[in-house]
């Protein structure tokens, strides 16, 4: 985080004199807690983005009956690391933990939610498995997953004719899962998979191996079931290896920030999949202006979009039902998320599925030319959109236990 | 010839010809980043561990010398890794000469924190998710080899490399300078009884020894991310590099490179998964079979 000596001398008075007045005041404390990647590969697209909107979901929240209170921790992207800190803070009172980029983390996260009956609302991590075969009635997936990314932007290039692809994928939970659900679209389509290889993560920087091996088995189109960093290496090495000429670049999951990274120049035309885009409507360029100073003056990207409309709706449920059964039961808050409809800035008006999945209008982006872009991250056109009911993987083939049938 | 690899390996053998490529150019990053920490380590005792830090910061410089001074790939060919090494001279004399007289570890301890402090910094400033660097219009395009496509830009990055390394070695070995370097090593008092500043010359190592990390840097840029934790993943390999040609060797320390390049990008092709083991497997039969290392002396 960025300290300075002002914020932590202000920060040190606030934490003497702030509890009690506010506790006489307002009663109870629902506290949030955003365990998110604040050093590793996905810093920028979830990480201190994710905390500022969290928090102001909380501050939109203030003054109804109850006081909230945002904490922040990084998981450093692996698993032991992240349920150590879940359990500690669930057991320390937190009421509910946001985010959790990397799947293998969140899946971890998901567990521990369940057996201490509090709240987990997933916006970064993308395994489609939260909802499916290892949901949870103390989970909400809120933003995106890997189901969803694979119809978007894996449906989109079939659709035009890319019927045979090779998968350059991360050897974890989330690389397998993409490639698993993207796979799934190509076949349904008609469409072949020529091959695949999986890298080991987060340890590999050169690409070029793995591009080559791509060339060779003559498929149309490249799928890279991987993210941040990795993808942006992975199409570096695919532009030079002039691989971009016979085949088509599929990038799975792409944000904006990682556009930024890699220059609107090799970047151009690529499709990609977003349930969220700053530039959106009115109502995301709204949320964009009141954050954006808190954002480093940046536009909020998908995933930390997604920790605000979550906390926000979460907050909502937690005003409904009182924040001292919310705090009591997580099942029950969760619940009464479920029973609410949700509408928010980020993403409009929507619902919460009975396994846990978040629904709302899926975009297919693509990419602006330079020319095109008039300002820093000015990055996208809609190419299509996706209605909610259509854009999440059918509660019937989920294989969710909570789903009744 | 041709068919009898491809019938023993189950690979088709323009694929494999385009792996080893592939292997050596890689090879070509393990050898420049794993040279500097050898000369480090021979003169100075110290083992770098802020180098994938001086590595990703040549790559910055590059980057900064670009956007903010409008000097280009040339210039940062140059000018970056004069203004890595400088800071390298600093923080020798401000902290790493402190430590001489100690055990290895405390040496090893503090540069892993600096390391750690430049990447925070880094990360701070500019971010996770990296920064575009666009390979230079003279290098860039690609030749076809009948066997693969092979990107101009990698095939400048091997040559270059090559005769970084050949330069040093030739310095080492060949000159006055590279005498007194390794008399020092072995015996700085008396080295020092013949008048030769032994203090300046061990800083000026060290810096020359970050201003070689800081080259690869800028010669990673193009291709790589240029990220503050690039340089994380590099040089946990680096180091077993040189464990394995033996520690202060320079020659070793190129000639496994190179090696382990190829022997890398070769598993990549066989069992992708476990392309970020397998040097770790070679260190440990290397240390069990020769504790020195395979051209480091016992």
């Amino acid at each position: 985080m960025d300290f300075n000596r002002r914020s932590l001398l202000a920060a040190g008075s606030a934490a003497t004199i702030a509890p009690l007045s506010r506790a006489r005041a307002q009663g109870q404390a629902i506290r949030i807690g955003v365990l998110t990647d604040m050093s590793g590969p996905y810093r920028d697209t979830t990480g201190p983005g994710s905390v500022v909107m969290t928090q102001a979901a909380g501050a939109e929240m203030a003054n109804r009956g109850f006081t909230v209170e945002v904490l922040s921790a990084d998981h450093q992207n692996r698993p032991d690391v992240g349920a150590n800190l879940a359990r500690q803070w669930y057991d320390q009172g937190v009421d509910a933990i946001v985010d959790v980029p990397t799947s293998s983390v969140a899946l971890a996260v998901n567990q521990i939610a369940r057996e201490k009956n509090k709240v987990f609302l997933n916006s970064g991590a993308a395994t489609s498995d939260l909802t499916g075969a290892q949901c949870s009635p103390n989970t909400v997936h809120w933003t995106y997953d890997t189901w969803m990314l694979a119809k978007g932007t894996g449906g989109a290039i079939v659709r035009t004719g890319g019927d045979s692809w090779f998968f350059i994928t991360a050897d974890y939970a989330f690389g397998h899962a993409l490639e698993r659900d993207t796979a799934t679209f190509v076949r349904q389509a008609g469409g072949q998979v020529m091959g695949q290889v999986r890298y080991p993560f987060p340890a590999t920087t050169d690409f070029s191996s793995f591009v080559v091996q791509a060339q060779a088995s003559r498929a149309k189109v490249l799928g890279m079931a991987n993210a941040s960093t990795d993808t942006v290496n992975t199409i570096k090495a695919a532009r030079e290896f002039g691989l971009h000429r016979s085949m088509k670049l599929a990038a799975l999951l792409m944000g904006v920030m990682d556009i930024h990274a890699l220059g609107l120049e090799s970047a151009q035309g690529l499709l990609l999949t977003e349930s969220f885009y700053w530039d959106l409507n009115d109502r995301t360029r709204a949320l964009t202006q009141r954050t954006r100073a808190a954002n480093q003056n940046r536009p909020p990207a998908m995933v930390p979009a997604g920790c605000y409309g979550a906390t926000l709706h979460y907050l909502k449920a937690v005003a409904d039902m009182g924040a001292a059964a919310a705090k009591a039961d997580g099942r029950a808050a969760v619940a009464r998320m479920k029973a609410m409809p949700t509408d928010d800035d980020a993403f409009g008006p929507g619902r919460i599925r009975e396994d846990g999945r978040k629904i709302h209008p899926v975009f297919l982006f693509e990419v602006k030319s330079p020319a095109e872009s008039r300002a820093p991250y000015d990055y996208y056109k809609v190419a299509a959109t996706t209605p909610a009911e259509d854009a999440f993987r059918p509660m019937n083939e989920g294989g969710c236990s909570l789903v009744r049938s | 010839m041709l068919e009898f690899l491809e019938t023993i390996t189950g690979v088709p053998t323009p694929l494999l010809f385009g792996q080893l490529l592939l292997g050596l150019i890689n090879g070509a990053f393990y050898a420049m980043l794993s040279l500097g920490l050898a000369v480090i380590f021979g003169l100075l005792n110290i083992i770098n561990f802020t180098h994938g830090a001086q590595f990703m910061m040549g790559a910055f410089v590059a980057w900064m010398l670009l956007a903010w001074a409008g000097i280009g790939y040339w210039g940062a060919l140059i000018l970056a890794p004069l203004i890595v090494g400088a800071t390298g001279v600093v923080i020798e004399r401000l902290m790493i000469s402190r430590l001489y007289k100690l055990d290895h570890l405390y040496g090893l301890l503090l540069t892993f924190g600096i390391g750690l402090m430049i990447e925070g910094v880094f990360r701070n400033e500019f971010g996770s998710s990296g920064l575009p660097y666009r390979i230079p219009a003279e290098l860039s395009g690609a030749w076809d080899l009948g066997f693969m496509f092979m990107p101009i830009y990698r095939g400048w990055v091997v040559v270059f490399s090559l005769v970084i390394c050949l330069a040093t070695w030739l310095v080492i070995e060949k000159t006055r300078l590279g005498a007194y370097l390794r008399a020092a090593t072995e015996n700085a008092p008396l080295v020092q009884a013949f008048g030769v500043n032994v203090p300046r010359m061990i800083t000026l190592t060290y810096g020359a020894g970050v201003a070689l990390a800081a080259l690869a840097g800028v010669l990673a840029a193009p291709i790589y991310s240029v990220n503050p934790q690039m340089g994380t993943n590099l040089i946990i390999v680096v180091f077993a590099v040189v464990v394995i040609g033996g520690m202060g060797s320079i020659l070793g320390s190129v000639i496994t490179g190179f090696g382990l390049g190829v022997v890398e990008g070769l598993t990549k092709v066989y069992w992708p998964e476990a392309s970020a083991t397998v040097i770790f497997v070679i260190m440990a039969i290397v240390l069990l079979t020769r504790p020195a290392g395979l051209f480091g002396r016992a």
